[in-house]
């Protein structure tokens, strides 16, 4: 399922600090047209269809087109990316349209605790680090 | 399309790349769950060292859980290790190191831990027993402080993980420090050191962004830059080749890169061939563990519970006998039946929603139905695709079941990897330790410094995600380890700057050189390009390696027909070209895939025996046995030489 990128929406992310789909693709597939300015996937039979592109779109320009070989047109799927939901919209072939909404985090973005300040104490140790904090002893196997 | 005599990319490559040399104390190679585990967990056990990072990716979306994951599946909770090891040996066929697992089984839960803690939602149960989301959950607290997790089968719990990978990521690299981390640059060969023998010295690698040649440095290594994906031919062969069940741009780098440098190698011959959803290759778990559907075959038998099948799984005992069926055995029974012509295998998903609507409010149904398509859209979109594609909808058509073409890994239900030192404990057998300078360095391949962890550690699966990123930080901190009892070790590479950069930029030296001889750039006598050996490769293995053309079945005479096949691929790797820095990645994916391939057909062709059913037959050694072959199997690439050694190591069980 291919990530195609429509013409008339992409900006080439001219007004960002990278072009974003190119930033993200895990497959280095998507690429800018500097000539252009637009964006388009440049080795379509590699797209694992992660939707990573899609999601990260600041224009909503990218979608996907199901692999030639197997998927009948028609259909979509489609995620809007919140900052603690993501909501998709899915429609059938015969038109039918399905919507989720999920949860896809419970902290604010960048906010990950990175224990900057947790020392380990006993390199020797089979514990990790905050189970050192937590004062875990680890178990021997019954044998 | 490319116009004549010009490169595809947009990047072009140049003959002199810029050349950056960097010496670190640490070295990570990936950027996926473990090398994420290990970023977090180091600086807290070597605060002053020095330590970089290099993904061939962006660290936000790279690796196995780039498109997220709608489970943990390895959360030990109230089961003991024990019981881990006895479920990841017996779903393995009795052959695993169960120091590893033990382990691991002891530090899983603390990196799940840290998952909800850094914001990823996990479902809980509520006080009445009820399901709740990730976000409606957290009024029951946190799995750390005894929340109960929703368990679809004894180890795996529910997650809302669209974003695990970004979440993870997240405090990756804040514990780490992005000044510390290089994305885009793709590590392709390790060194070793100039003056001590079999030991890891540094790498190189190239920038997928720039025309630059890195050439590292370091006193320490972790590689692990997941499994191997796209190296059989896959079912569907035109854009669908991108729908590969494991993420497609794993190249087995983590075992080509370890095993060319002497590091020893353990259960190649291991494999996965998942039955997944025809063509969407979408989960099947949560159908078989969450809605309790069954398989039907053509005919609409419940096969898997016939009298046949389970006389068919008695010449497995005792692992076929067992409680849990093997996941290789799963696979057997299912192409028993499309060999005997009653395919094509169905997942009877009206049945089992019908079912369950039987005792469920019509909001508990639709939250059930929003929790079948959530399966999909958390980790295969395209799956949720194919089914509106095909106007499928769950509660009123079944949808077909079929096995994968193969993949290699070591953390989801395959062993293969690198042979590893176990953790230094009493219980640990002597011949399971090893490390340097009288002391044992866990996770040590057998190549002084050089760790791996995730995908590239041997006969310990079923560590998935979770597994893999605390894996990850054990690694960490032994490195850490490594670097205090080495103070002293001043790392030196044998060949000059100039040589390495001809070596990682040779197809694109190869390509300027001979480029302009034809009017189709594709087409040259001169070389080859990744493309066109990609396919070459899948098609050998498709054919003669025990692909899906075979039904996953190969001889002793189709594997010494494949050697030879190989053997001219690695002799035409020396002219692959690349015009572009994106088809220089590819030039060195596909060096990466044949090596690890030719050590998986190896490996197949010296254990005598048909170890795992369902996930390949040897025609010539049918069925199992334990009399000859209930022992690991290893191998050696020496670096010196350039000569194979293939060997049995002993098995030693430690969990009753």
């Amino acid at each position: 399922m291919p990530s195609f990128v429509i013409a008339e929406k992409c900006d080439g992310c001219k007004g960002g600090d990278k072009t974003a789909c190119m930033y993200i693709c895990p497959n280095d597939l998507m690429v800018l047209d500097t000539t252009a300015m637009k964006a388009y996937n440049q080795e379509p039979d590699q797209c694992w269809e992660c939707f990573s592109c899609v999601k990260i779109c600041p224009t909503q320009a990218i979608e996907v087109r199901g692999y030639s070989d197997f998927v009948p047109l028609g259909s979509s799927v489609m995620p809007m990316m919140g900052t603690e939901d993501v909501m998709w919209t899915c429609k059938f072939r015969n038109g039918l349209i399905k919507r989720f909404k999920f949860p896809i985090r419970t902290t604010p973005e960048g906010q990950a605790n990175a224990y900057l300040n947790l020392k380990g104490k006993d390199l020797n140790s089979g514990l990790l680090s905050t189970e050192e904090a937590d004062g875990r002893v680890l178990p021997t196997p019954k044998i | 399309m490319a116009l004549p005599n010009k490169p595809l990319g947009e990047t072009k490559a140049v003959k002199d790349p810029a050349v950056e040399e960097r010496e670190v104390d640490i070295l990570i190679v990936g950027g996926g769950m473990a090398a994420c585990g290990t970023a977090f967990e180091v600086k807290k056990w070597a605060p002053d060292a020095k330590v970089l990072l290099c993904d061939k990716a962006a660290m936000e979306r790279s690796g196995a859980v780039a498109q997220g994951l709608s489970a943990i599946n390895t959360y030990v909770g109230k089961n003991s290790p024990e019981d881990y090891v006895k479920m990841v040996r017996n779903d393995l066929m009795g052959l695993v190191r169960e120091d590893l697992i033990f382990d691991l089984g002891c530090h899983v839960d603390d990196s799940v831990h840290l998952f909800e803690e850094w914001g990823l939602p996990i479902w809980k149960k509520s006080a009445e027993g009820k399901t709740l989301d990730g976000k409606k959950g957290l009024t029951m607290g946190s799995l750390k402080k005894g929340a109960e997790p929703v368990r679809t089968g004894k180890w795996q719990i529910m997650i809302n993980g669209e974003s695990y990978k970004r979440i993870v990521a997240e405090a990756a690299k804040l514990a780490l420090g992005t000044e510390n981390i290089i994305e885009r640059c793709f590590i392709v060969e390790l060194l070793l050191d100039a003056n001590k023998p079999n030991q890891v010295a540094g790498a190189v690698g190239f920038s997928v962004r720039e025309n630059k040649v890195y050439i590292i440095k370091c006193k320490t290594m972790m590689v692990a830059c997941g499994g191997a994906v796209n190296i059989y031919m896959p079912r569907s062969v035109g854009e669908g080749k991108g729908r590969a069940w494991y993420p497609i741009w794993n190249a087995g780098s983590t075992y080509t890169m370890c095993m060319k440098v002497g590091a020893e190698l353990s259960m190649m011959e291991n494999r996965f061939t998942p039955a997944r959803f025809k063509d969407g290759y979408g989960p099947v778990g949560a159908w078989f563990l969450l809605f309790k559907a069954k398989t039907l075959n053509g005919l609409g038998e419940d096969f898997a519970s016939s009298d046949a099948a389970k006389a068919e799984l008695k010449k497995y005992a005792p692992y076929g006998t067992a409680a849990v069926t093997p996941t290789c055995l799963r696979n057997h029974l299912m192409l028993f039946e499309m060999k005997a012509g009653r395919g094509p295998i169905m997942m009877d998903t009206v049945t089992a929603l019908a079912n369950l609507g039987k005792t469920m409010s019509k909001q508990e149904l639709k939250h059930l139905e929003s929790e079948a398509w959530e399966d999909f859209l958390d980790m295969t979109c395209g799956q949720a695709n194919l089914w509106c594609a095909q106007d499928c909808e769950p509660e009123k058509k079944n949808s077909e079941v079929m096995p994968t073409e193969p993949y290699l890994l070591g953390s989801h239900s395959g062993c293969c990897g690198m042979w590893v030192s176990g953790p230094d404990f009493d219980w640990v057998p002597a011949a399971y330790k090893w490390g340097d300078g009288g002391k044992v360095y866990n996770r040590m391949t057998t190549v002084v410094g050089l760790f791996t962890s995730g995908d590239g550690v041997g006969c310990s699966g079923h560590k998935f995600s979770s597994g893999s990123h605390a894996e990850g930080r054990m690694v960490a901190k032994e490195m850490a380890k490594f670097v205090r009892d080495h103070a002293d070790f001043k790392p030196a590479i044998k060949q000059s700057a100039a040589e390495l950069v001809d070596l990682v930029y040779k197809p694109v030296r190869t390509y300027l050189d001979n480029c302009n001889y034809t009017t189709a750039v594709d087409i040259n006598p001169n070389y080859v390009k990744p493309s066109g050996m990609a396919l070459r490769l899948m098609k050998a293995t498709h054919e003669y390696g025990a692909g899906t053309a075979t039904f996953y079945q190969t001889s002793s005479k189709n594997l010494e027909i494949i050697m030879g096949l190989l053997a001219t691929m690695r002799e035409d790797c020396e002219k692959l070209g690349a015009g572009d820095l994106h088809e220089l990645m590819r030039a060195w994916e596909i060096y990466h895939r044949i090596w690890t391939v030719e050590a998986h057909l190896r490996h197949i062709q010296f254990r005598k025996e048909t170890r795992y059913p369902g996930f390949y037959y040897q025609a010539d050694y049918p069925g199992q046995d334990d009399k000859n072959w209930f022992c690991f199997v290893n191998s050696k690439y020496d670096p010196a030489k350039k000569e194979w050694s293939v060997f049995k190591k002993d098995y030693i069980k430690i969990i009753p």
